[in-house]
């Protein structure tokens, strides 16, 4: 399996990400080698083994839904970028 | 015999007797600073004002014959991927330049608890990710025993610090060795507690079931006492583990007679140093000597863990770095065109080559077609390297290797090569993907520069991790010598 500029490009937009023609080219050879070096598992019969996404046996941690005190509305907007009347302030959604 | 060299269990005593104020130790710490930072890069922001304020309250706390905490006074560094509240805090990327958290992390809140003194936060691998502390948007940090190569990374800032003297101990976290390989680069001890010891809330996620916040110290007795203090279960951390946490220091007998220990033949295999792996072999006759027994085992499934370690870790990268698109917090581009600019250009202009690498291979990983053949097949693996080793503390206490192929390599060196870079981590990654506890200790040097002994063990055996590595270091005195600074 290789990688084009053009893959990167279609897996650069997934990602949110504005890539220069340079930095496409130059992540289309080096996710090649990595990936390439990745191929190396399918030597592993994987056939009945489970997947560990994690170490730990976990469950849902579960709590009351009840109303709690939150923080206060300026300590939340104080690293925003851009507010206004106490909301994060974006670009217009609908045209 | 200066400040520096002394336990952290003398320093306290030294504070209870009234030897030493706080302020006094405080000012050393910041005047070493002041004198080595320059060449070392280790400190990102340095919080003169707060740690002189923190000092004065404690003295005035203990002349008024207040409690003291586990660390009372002493001078401590953190990494700069966990929140403190009012103190910047960047990941060392651009994406977080003047980001100032509202709350402490659950490990940083512990440290305040137990009242150490905050003097800033470190330098470090832009969001954790590199081998060698060179992806830091701020630049390098400098290996205080040879300025031309590399600290390790990512918690190259925590490991530089703690061996120029700048701090008494730091925080630093690992997610596939981002504590131990820079503390065996730097000559100072770095323990990873086992996977939900320490909790992650206020950590930066990089790669949620891997990452893990630890103790980097001059001696494994700190250690010890550092774990004390940041270890247990955490309400805000659904992956914190819920166990007793027993006393670390009380487990520091020097006794290790009958201890077994694997040596996994792969950890010495090819990539491995000749002088690194003569080292370690040195290493083991010290535990042969002090009446524990090793001998060479299997751990077939270690040469997969890289590539298992990098899509896994890639993937999670992706996914828990989505939150940061330039609305809530972080910088944003200018005169967005749209949302989706808006997101696009400030994701592009704040992160790194590495981060954006990474999230490229996470997404990758993760997209329509390619999931089962790379990330599936990697959780697969990921089952096979732990029954490793779940079958090796079947049978053996410990297991033992060196923490990393090679002693520390030249800045710039390997960074137009991620795949080398990656390879660095080899003897550390399986570890990570176990969760299972692990500490490097000083096992001496290879031209001139330090190695590190890597102490494996099962998980939630920090205290037969700490016992093996304190009777080591009892009987070598690597762990005493410091690089020559300025």
């Amino acid at each position: 399996m290789s990688i084009t500029a053009k893959d990167v490009e279609h897996v650069a937009n997934l990602a949110r990400l504005d890539l220069s023609a340079e930095e496409k080219e130059q992540f289309a050879g080096q996710l090649n080698a990595i990936l390439k070096y990745a191929e190396k598992l399918n030597e592993l019969d994987t056939t009945n083994v489970e997947p560990t996404s994690h170490v730990l046996p976990l469950s849902n941690v579960m709590r009351e839904d009840e109303v709690r005190p939150s923080w206060p509305i300026e300590k939340v907007l104080s690293n925003a970028p851009d507010e206004e009347d106490g909301q994060f302030k974006v670009p217009a959604v609908i045209e | 015999m200066s400040l520096f060299d002394l336990r952290l269990a003398d320093l306290h005593n030294k504070l209870a007797h009234k030897e030493l104020s706080v302020s006094e130790l405080t000012e050393a710490s910041l005047k070493r600073i002041a004198d080595t930072d320059g060449e070392i890069g280790a400190f990102l922001t340095l919080d003169e004002e707060g740690a002189r304020r923190q000092a004065r309250t404690l003295d005035d706390q203990l002349a008024a014959g207040g409690e003291r905490g586990l660390l009372f006074g002493l001078p401590a560094g953190i990494k700069d991927n966990m929140a403190t509240e009012g103190l910047r805090t960047t990941c060392a990327s651009r994406f977080l330049d003047n980001h100032i958290p509202i709350y402490d992390a659950t490990a940083v809140r512990k440290l305040r608890e137990a009242q150490s003194v905050t003097v800033g936060k470190l330098n470090m691998d832009e969001f954790a990710m590199g081998g060698s502390n060179e992806n830091s948007a701020y630049g390098p940090v400098r290996n205080p025993w040879d300025k031309s190569r590399v600290p390790g990374g990512s918690s190259g800032g925590s490991a530089a610090a703690v061996a120029a003297g700048q701090v008494y101990f730091t925080l630093g976290s690992d997610t596939g060795g981002s504590i131990r390989q820079p503390a065996a680069y730097c000559g100072v001890v770095g323990l990873k507690p086992t996977y939900g010891l320490v909790s992650r809330f206020g950590l930066v996620a990089f790669a949620s079931s891997l990452d893990q916040i630890g103790p980097i110290t001059k001696n494994v007795e700190d250690a010890a006492y550092v774990l004390q203090a940041i270890a247990g279960h955490d309400a805000m951390d659904s992956t914190s583990a819920n166990v007793d946490i027993p006393d670390y220091t009380a487990a520091l007998t020097g006794d290790v007679r009958g201890m077994r220990i694997g040596v996994p033949k792969e950890y010495l295999g090819q990539g491995i140093d000749p002088s690194v792996k003569e080292r370690v072999f040195e290493a083991l006759k010290v535990f042969e000597s002090m009446g524990a027994v090793w001998e060479e085992i299997s751990m077939p499934h270690t040469e997969y863990a890289v590539a298992t370690y990098y899509l896994l870790a890639s993937s999670e990268a992706s996914s828990n770095l989505a939150r940061f698109d330039g609305v809530r917090y972080g910088v944003r581009a200018a005169n967005p065109d749209n949302l989706m600019d808006l997101y696009r250009r400030s994701r592009s202009e704040g992160f790194g080559p590495e981060v954006k690498r990474r999230i490229m291979l996470g997404t990758y990983a993760l997209s329509s077609g390619y999931y089962d053949a790379y990330y599936l097949k990697a959780q697969q693996v990921r089952t096979l390297i732990k029954r490793d080793f779940d079958q090796a503390f079947e049978k053996y206490d410990l297991i033992i290797g060196p923490t990393a192929p090679t002693a520390a390599f030249p800045i710039g060196e390997q960074v137009g090569d991620p795949l080398t870079m990656y390879l660095n981590d080899i003897v550390t990654i399986p570890v990570s993907l176990a969760g299972v506890p692990a500490i490097s200790v000083p096992c001496g040097f290879a031209d001139g520069l330090p190695v590190g002994l890597q102490i494996i063990g099962k998980p939630f055996d920090e205290s037969g991790v700490l016992r093996a590595a304190h009777a080591y270091e009892s009987h070598t005195d690597f762990h005493t010598r410091r690089p020559a600074l300025s």
